[in-house]
């Protein structure tokens, strides 16, 4: 789960970490009032769940309330487009507004998961501002990075180490090892799956400010903070996705035109990947879990219909745990609710499958079953334009010689 | 032969007296499971379905003898639940809970490196030897005896994968489904290891997806130490980058977890790689083919 740039800055303020002064506005007219607060001279930064916002014009310096007010008239009517928002960009519904702080130095530190070892990982490096996997690929020897033991925890003298790596020295070296703390105090007691400061910079002055933050929490720690449901900003979200979310599916929109509905992540990715092979492009990413129950496969097909751009819809199940009789019942509940004539085509494997076909083609909707999942990836690519995988003929799935020897 | 799992496994359920804690318990032993205790904390004293309910793992250890452990406890004590199978000297759990907190999992994952006992999960299917011990949530009748180890981060996909293996009339050793998430406890090296060993397996087919280098460094280990044929599939070709499908640990991060890599550095390591999912079973004949004819 992601939270804003200024959410995750009143965390780190909260934990000791020093922030720069700023509002949060919500109106062009806040953010004019927020500016003269910060004496004329601030920096507005567009609040959206992606990085990247400097270059796409979502973060600038002004030196005055009217031209703060100006630019957040322009950048509330607008969504920003940046390589992490992918091509439709996000909408600007919130706008932070900062002092304008003298920069003497920058750097990053983040503390994330480290899957190779199964511990947090704590990275720095002096070369902050920057995107840090570009500054870990071209110059490796810039990043520093500590891996946490999880019952000794973070000791000051290994924060000290990578505060002198940093090339911090006195007070700032201190101050430093003091916010290194703090930050894996964060990581630990917010649940997060990355809390990253970037850039981390010493001030003109001599202090150490965070001037731009990212938390994204564990998904599966949100049962223990009650308060993070609130924190999410659903102008942020597809609609689609954020439905899905309250039913515990998970649902990812893609570009295509063919409906997935797939149990299993490992199998729904799977699925996408036959569907493309042989030429077809899928509408969706959705696992509807292994327990899923005939209410939650009736709300995953009603969710796919609502994507207008779908135009077929492609069941695939392999019910180790689900039953396939009540699969077909939640389908072709969902299906006769909204009145869908798209063509589906469902596989089905597993326990009481033929039951589920017999429900399935007995029930007068636009419903094939294929026999396996070359098969029916087969039919519906075949329904919906001209396959590309020559062991799909005829709508039909052939299989060929294997190669031997 | 087998790995892990046999006729001669006694079970222990953790979270038995759950909704799927108790169907998966009869599901088990109607597959021939041998199953002596469950645990539920403040439930000790009954019985449910005939099997004794204890209030520790400790107690049913010592009233059943058992060794191994299947965990349904629901995510907020499932950690715990892990430690306390560790504690109580089984030598191996199948942890089957999903969502489980990272912040819970990496105490855990330390401590389990220096224990005797083996984790399979959490976040997984489970595993099964045909026709002799099932623990986990997979349907029993698309698995059949025979001599090909599966090891998977896969549920459904596994499912898929034996089910072609079956009908290409390859029969399995032991299937284990290893789990999605970030961090778990045996990983594919762990299990490829155990399968290298096994006198009855004589090829492996393991799944992948992305997300981490766990098959780029399964990879490297088979091309130096595995003696057997192994034959694979990663799913997510098409997988968008920076998007969590699914599975916890499937998400593709700053170029780093990509389809593509893992399939490369599988193939360069001499495994067959399956170039679609429908080809799973074939991909195994041809592995096995070409090291026959070596």
């Amino acid at each position: 789960m992601n939270i804003h740039e200024y959410q995750a800055k009143e965390i780190l303020s909260a934990f000791g970490i020093p922030i720069p002064r700023g509002r949060v506005a919500l109106t062009a007219d806040q953010v004019e009032r927020a500016a003269k607060e910060m004496g004329g001279q601030c920096v507005v930064k567009a609040q959206i769940y992606a990085g990247g916002r400097g270059k796409a014009g979502g973060v600038k310096l002004v030196h005055h309330p009217e031209q703060a007010q100006d630019l957040a008239k322009e950048l509330f009517g607008r969504t920003l487009v940046t390589p992490q928002t992918g091509p439709n960009g996000l909408r600007v519904r919130r706008i932070l507004v900062e002092e304008a702080v003298d920069i003497a130095r920058e750097f990053y530190l983040s503390i994330t998961l480290d899957r190779g070892s199964s511990r947090y990982i704590l990275i720095a490096s002096a070369e902050g501002g920057m995107d840090i996997e570009e500054v870990a690929s071209k110059s490796p020897e810039k990043i520093h990075t500590l891996t946490i033991d999880p019952f000794t925890g973070l000791r000051p003298f290994q924060a000290r180490r990578i505060a002198l790596q940093l090339g911090l020295t006195g007070t700032v070296c201190e101050d430093c090892v003091n916010l290194i703390l703090n930050l894996y105090r964060v990581c630990l007691e917010k649940d997060c799956a990355l809390v990253e400061i970037n850039p981390l910079v010493v001030t003109k002055a001599g202090w150490l400010m965070a001037m731009d933050a990212k938390i994204t929490f564990d998904d599966n720690a949100i049962f223990r903070h009650r308060e993070y449901p609130d924190m999410m900003d659903y102008s942020q979200l597809d609609p689609l996705e954020i439905t899905a979310g309250k039913y515990d599916l998970a649902y990812i929109k893609l570009t295509g035109s063919i409906g997935c509905l797939v149990n299993g992540a490992g199998l729904a990715m799977a699925t996408l990947d036959v569907l493309q092979e042989f030429g077809g492009e899928p509408a969706n990413f959705l696992d509807v879990g292994g327990g899923a129950t005939r209410e939650k496969v009736a709300e995953a097909f009603k969710i796919i219909l609502q994507d207008s751009d779908v135009k077929g819809i492609f069941v695939n199940i392999f019910g180790g745990i689900m039953r396939c009789d009540v699969i077909a019942h939640g389908i072709i509940e969902a299906a006769s609710e909204v009145n869908c004539t798209l063509p589906i085509v469902v596989r089905m494997d597993g326990s009481q499958v033929e039951e589920g076909k017999r429900l399935l083609t007995e029930s007068g909707l636009n419903v094939q079953c294929g026999d396996n999942l070359g098969d029916a990836a087969c039919r519906i690519v075949s329904m919906l334009g001209a396959p590309k995988d020559e062991r799909c003929r005829g709508g039909r799935f052939v299989e060929d010689q294997p190669m031997l020897g | 032969m087998s790995i892990l799992i046999d006729k001669q496994s006694k079970i222990v359920v953790q979270g038995i007296t759950g909704r799927s804690g108790l169907f998966h318990t009869q599901q088990c032993r109607e597959y021939g499971s041998n199953i002596v205790a469950g645990v539920t904390p403040g439930k000790g004293g009954i019985h449910i379905e005939g099997i004794p309910v204890f209030n520790t793992v400790a107690e049913a250890v010592k009233y059943s003898d058992a060794n191994v452990s299947m965990i349904f406890v629901p995510p907020p004590g499932a950690a715990d639940a892990i430690l306390e199978a560790a504690d109580a000297g089984l030598t191996l759990a199948v942890c089957i809970t999903e969502g489980i907190p990272v912040r819970d999992m990496v105490p855990v994952k330390a401590i389990i490196q220096q224990s005797k006992m083996l984790l399979v999960g959490p976040n997984c299917p489970g595993v099964i030897t045909p026709g002799q011990c099932k623990i986990g949530i997979m349907p029993g009748h698309i698995h059949k005896p025979g001599k090909i180890g599966v090891v998977s981060r896969s549920g459904t996909l596994t499912y898929e994968a034996v089910k072609q293996l079956t009908d290409v009339g390859l029969g399995q050793s032991t299937c284990v489904g290893i789990g999605g998430d970030p961090i778990i406890g045996m990983n594919f090296i762990d299990v490829l290891q155990l399968f290298n060993e096994d006198p009855d397996t004589e090829g492996v087919f393991m799944i992948g997806e992305i997300g981490g280098a766990a098959e780029e460094e399964a990879a490297y280990w088979i091309q130096q130490h595995m003696k057997k044929p192994v034959a694979a599939f990663i799913a997510g070709v098409t997988a968008p980058p920076g998007k969590r499908m699914g599975h916890a640990g499937a998400i593709i991060t700053g170029g780093k977890g990509k389809a593509e890599d893992k399939i490369r550095t599988l193939k360069e390591c001499g495994v067959t790689v399956a170039s679609s999912p429908t080809r799973m079973g074939e991909a195994m004949e041809t592995a096995l083919a070409a090291s026959a004819g070596q």
